[in-house]
């Protein structure tokens, strides 16, 4: 019997290669999402503690519909929008300008709380000194807004490269696409998933662990 | 009666109480005083068993409170305690704070949990509160309503653990009144507390702690007229 | 633009996504109500249980936040058969959201307790109270209060986590939609109109979860 003809084969040194491979995937399109995700993102948090009332009422009620309605479902949508106004993305470009969106619109929330966490007397007390409002906001309510929210950034980036498995629904083969075919070929579910389990979680944990010591040093 | 022999009362290394002996009757009003740290507020939880105790026993009305076969939440029943810090239940209206226990520790009706507390809120001064939360009460009024939630499980001891501590000057009153009242009724009370005047004119006896130790215990006159201590004496040159 | 939207088809199936809608709801408000409880039990045995039942509770909370909720769903979905387990597409839904909403919830009830003052825990004690009637009576009521903002947004995730259950089979509103759409063609068309019934379910849920508020915490 050949191994062509063999549909159900076993597990290969090649396939961790493969998921290897498709790991590496997973990290690139969370990359990318969460620094295009995060620029955009604090430029609209911005945006919206600077003008509130038409801040809130225009960027604020657009990026609510991004929370409010699965990622999932918004891939999907904007696959198939894509081509309608002429653009031919592949999915990668689709999932990671999706992804971005919505990263932007979790971290335009955390933004937006770094700012007002700065609080109006403190930057009274800035432009008092004569500082610019530029200046104000690069040398106050950054370095300040950066330590009260940063803990909270780490968390949106950690549930980014967990989303990033649904861009598999474009036929993106991330990590976890890449493991459903292989439990496919090799009927192997338990030990294929455990380490594609394993990969997360090596990225998460100590992450999350640290971003908590740092927000109870910070705190105290 | 309650009785203490031999007390000891150890955190971790720390020696709070270091062999207290003391008898209360009933119907006594003893104040206990001293500086923070003497040991005072423990010795309050070793009796109701709030803390555990190294050496020694405390006795209330024969029962051992610190003896493995004692039930001690029936125990308790008969101990009320007042804290600093008011600690009414915010979740519960006042009417609901008092009725609580009642109901669902002493297993009365509803209606009857209820009545209790509404005579208790009355007794207390909160007739025109019962159905407010505590959120709206002022901390003297949350004051009162703890020793309201705990009169209604007509306990025959009451604990009083700094009372006043906590609340702002102008509010320390109202619950000295509500304290001077119990004690005019007869209640055996012990009272950790800082106001010098409530000791010497309510109590009929008074306790000066120093360091773990009861270093004098006499009849106010004479403590505040005439302390044997050098301690105490330094200690009431200092409060006044 | 030469496309030609043709939302007609999907106007006539908007009585089925609404009952599917129905059943996103159910799944998660199932999910979160299972999850509270298994959360709360999580958060008591990883603050005073013993030390099995510690590591059981942490580990079960550290999965649940540090892997994705599509592996946890797969997990459940085919992981499980390789001892020969095999859930229907509903219970793998409603297994791995629970699973993973009891972890979130675990945390968020953790913080709760630790924010209720050891002090309510001493006055119902002196007042003859046991620990558990403590525990139902007074210090519950009041973690629940203060979980209570993030517990709707845990149900909210819940609702939009549902949109899973099309990669297991499942025909919930998201499952339903894709069958519909694949059906079809009109992918976009069916896709555009259940994002807006997700961003309705949102908002009605939202919305419950404010008058809700309203009624249960007076003070």
């Amino acid at each position: 019997m050949s191994d062509s003809v063999a549909f159900f084969s076993e597990f290969r040194a090649t396939d961790l290669l493969f998921l290897g491979e498709a790991a590496g995937r997973t990290l690139l399109i969370s990359a990318v999402s969460i620094s295009a995700g995060t620029v955009l993102g604090i430029v609209f948090g911005w945006a919206i503690s600077a003008s509130r009332f038409w801040g809130v009422m225009t960027i604020g009620t657009i990026l609510d519909v991004f929370r409010s309605v699965p990622l999932i479902i918004q891939l999907v949508l904007f696959y198939n929008f894509f081509p309608i106004i002429g653009l031919n993305l592949d999915p990668f470009a689709s999932g990671a300008v999706v992804l971005s969106i919505y990263t932007a619109a979790l971290v335009a929330q955390v933004a937006r709380g770094g700012i007002e966490a700065v609080g109006q007397p403190m930057r009274r007390a800035a432009r008092s000194l004569g500082m610019s409002y530029w200046q104000d906001l690069r040398y106050v309510v950054w370095p300040i807004g950066l330590r009260a929210v940063f803990p909270a950034w780490v968390g949106v980036a950690l549930s980014v490269v967990k989303d990033s498995a649904l861009v598999s629904v474009l036929g993106y083969v991330e990590l976890l696409r890449a493991s459903q075919i292989l439990i496919t070929r090799t009927q192997e579910p338990f030990i294929i998933l455990a380490a594609a389990g394993a990969f997360y979680f090596a990225i998460s944990y100590p992450l999350s662990k640290y971003s908590q010591k740092l927000e109870e040093r910070w705190a105290s | 009666m309650i009785e203490i022999k031999g007390l000891h009362k150890y955190f971790g290394e720390l020696h709070v109480l270091k062999g207290i002996d003391l008898n209360v009757a009933k119907g006594e009003v003893l104040s206990v005083i001293g500086s923070s740290g003497s040991g005072k507020s423990t010795l309050l939880y070793c009796i109701n068993g709030l803390e555990s105790i190294q050496q020694g026993e405390v006795i209330v009305d024969g029962v051992s409170v610190h003896e493995k076969s004692t039930d001690i939440n029936k125990l308790r029943q008969n101990l009320g305690m007042v804290f600093q810090q008011w600690n009414s239940f915010p979740h519960l209206t006042s009417l609901e704070n008092v009725a609580l226990a009642p109901r669902i520790v002493k297993g009365k009706s509803k209606s009857e949990a209820l009545a209790i507390a509404e005579k208790q809120l009355r007794h207390v001064g909160l007739g025109d509160k019962l159905t407010n939360y505590p959120s709206a009460l002022s901390g003297g009024q949350q004051q009162r309503l703890a020793i309201a939630r705990a009169l209604a499980m007509e306990p025959e001891y009451m604990l009083f653990d700094e009372a006043t501590s906590a609340l702002d000057p102008e509010l320390v009153g109202e619950v000295l009144e509500t304290m001077r009242m119990l004690a005019e009724e007869g209640m055996t009370m012990i009272c950790v507390t800082h106001e010098m005047g409530f000791a010497r004119d309510v109590s009929d006896r008074v306790a000066y702690f120093h360091q773990g130790i009861m270093e004098e215990i006499g009849p106010p006159e004479q403590i505040f007229g005439d302390a044997h201590s050098e301690h105490t004496r330094k200690f009431l040159a200092n409060v006044r | 633009m030469d496309y030609n939207f043709h939302w007609r088809p999907v106007f006539k199936k908007l009585p089925d996504l609404l009952e599917a809608g129905l059943l996103t709801l159910e799944v998660a408000m199932l999910s979160m109500i299972i999850g509270i409880v298994i959360g709360l039990l999580l958060a008591i045995s990883r603050m005073s249980g013993p030390k099995p039942l510690r590591i059981f509770a942490t580990t079960w909370v550290e999965l649940a936040r540090n892997t994705p909720v599509l592996f946890q769903l797969f997990f459940f979905g085919f992981g499980l058969g390789a001892f020969g387990l095999h859930l229907s597409p509903y219970l793998i839904v409603l297994v791995g959201l629970s699973f993973n909403n009891a972890g979130y919830l675990a945390e968020n009830f953790r913080g709760g307790f630790q924010a209720v003052p050891d002090t309510q825990l001493r006055a119902a004690r002196s007042l003859g109270m046991t620990a558990t009637q403590t525990y139902i009576r007074i210090i519950i009521p009041q973690v629940l209060r203060i979980v209570y903002h993030p517990m709707t947004n845990q149900m909210v995730w819940a609702v939009l986590m549902s949109s899973l259950g099309m990669l297991v089979g499942f025909r919930e509103l998201s499952g339903e939609t894709q069958f519909f759409a694949s059906q079809t063609y009109r992918i976009f068309e069916y896709f555009a109109m259940t994002a807006l019934i997700y961003y309705v379910i949102v908002k009605i849920v939202l919305g419950v979860s404010k008058l809700a508020a309203r009624r249960l915490f007076r003070y």
